[in-house]
């Protein structure tokens, strides 16, 4: 009977150690390979010049049942909306008569690998483009089509759905095209500037204190590489824009327009700190 | 609002006597009947209100679907797999609507 005690004391003291490092907030030490086919990686060294020694994926710092529901293409609650961009994909719009696929074809082979790429220099626009910009592009231009709103129409799911085309794949921008090292630069100067009442940067939580805690929640790297992000607070899609604009919002500050020049220089910074990290989109957050 | 479409994901083959975990999701809005649109009008109810789940004609799995359940109902269940053959899901509509959907599983 006494050994019987021993055991059950034992098992506690372990089960406090195991609570005690599943609490810490740091990222947990774990794979990422979804379906049990595509290794994903979520860890990597970071780029020169990068302030962090490691570039983590978000994914490591949610719980074990979130990490799951990414794991899972089947119980990721996203797939459907990129179920829904591949019906945009197909559907014919605008005044040419042409759908996405009546130029681009199978998106499984010509969209392979594109989305890793983004935020890209538009050489009209003279400013970087991220894919929903693409898309607009595309409509206004090839289709005759409106382009979406911020957030709306098929925006969101036809991003998913280009963006999870490249699933697995490094996250690599090319600085050298036209003038995206000056939007870098930009991007950069954002990063590390304090806005709002609370005079918080974004480097203030995601690069001085990922890991840690925010109130009840984990603070992680800040990391983009899985947007459109299905976010389960929101039980939806969150696009990039939406997410940064969340944040600056919860600093008390006024928050730019999607797509401004501040937030597109934002997105190229911030997509360079992740560069090495596999596309993850759509990944599953809390 | 996007087709509904059911999808079930199970393993291919299984020993006999195993049991086995199976996963069904179908894209359905769910419309509760308790929500109002622009105009103040209430909004049909339209929900999955049944799903079975049969092996070689044998029930394994039923329930009654309430509207309480949000969009998209995605229901796991476990079976014991005796010998191979088909399982056959039936999701049943408000507005008369059958979905079904088939899976194959063989013996090891």
């Amino acid at each position: 009977m006494k050994k019987h005690y021993l055991v059950v004391a034992a098992s506690i003291a372990l089960a406090g150690a195991v609570s005690a490092t599943a609490f810490a907030g740091g990222p947990v030490d774990e794979e990422l390979v979804i379906d049990g086919e595509i290794q994903m990686t979520t860890r990597t060294a970071a780029p020169e010049g990068h302030p962090l020694d490691e570039v983590i994926s978000g994914w490591h710092y949610r719980t074990k049942e979130t990490r799951a529901l990414e794991a899972d293409t089947f119980e990721n609650p996203a797939m459907l909306g990129v179920e829904d961009g591949e019906q945009i994909w197909n559907t014919v719009e605008g005044t040419e008569g042409k759908s996405c696929a009546s130029c681009h074809g199978d998106a499984s082979e010509s969209m392979a690998g594109v989305g890793a790429h983004f935020p890209k220099w538009d050489a009209d626009s003279g400013r970087p483009i991220n894919i929903e910009l693409q898309i607009n592009k595309c409509r206004e231009e090839r289709m005759g089509a409106e382009p979406y709103a911020f957030d709306k129409g098929g925006q969101k799911p036809l991003t998913a759905y280009i963006k999870h085309q490249s699933l697995g794949e490094p996250v690599s921008l090319d600085l050298a095209e036209g003038d995206m090292q000056s939007w870098w630069d930009k991007g950069k100067e954002l990063y590390y500037t304090r806005f709002g009442q609370l005079n918080l940067s974004c480097s203030n939580c995601h690069e001085d204190h990922n890991g840690e805690y925010i109130r009840a929640d984990h603070l992680s790297q800040g990391q983009v590489n899985g947007f459109p992000t299905y976010r389960l607070k929101q039980a939806a899609l969150v696009s990039v824009h939406n997410r940064f604009r969340g944040c600056i919002r919860d600093t008390r500050a006024e928050y730019p327009a999607a797509f401004s020049d501040e937030l597109m220089a934002l997105e190229v910074y911030v997509t360079w700190r992740g560069t090495g990290l596999s596309v993850e989109t759509p990944a599953v957050r809390q | 609002m996007a087709a509904v479409k059911p999808r079930v994901k199970g393993p291919k083959s299984a020993s006999a006597g195993e049991v086995i975990t199976i996963k069904t999701l179908i894209s359905h809005p769910m419309e509760s009947g308790q929500r109002k649109d622009n105009d103040g009008n209430a909004i049909p109810r339209q929900i999955i209100n049944k799903f079975t789940c049969e092996f070689n004609g044998q029930m394994v799995f039923s329930c009654d679907i309430d509207p309480a359940v949000s969009a998209n109902p995605y229901l796991e269940f476990t079976a014991k797999v005796n010998e191979a053959g088909s399982f056959k899901f039936t999701w049943v509509d408000d507005d008369g609507s059958v979905y079904t959907d088939e899976k194959e599983i063989a013996l090891k």
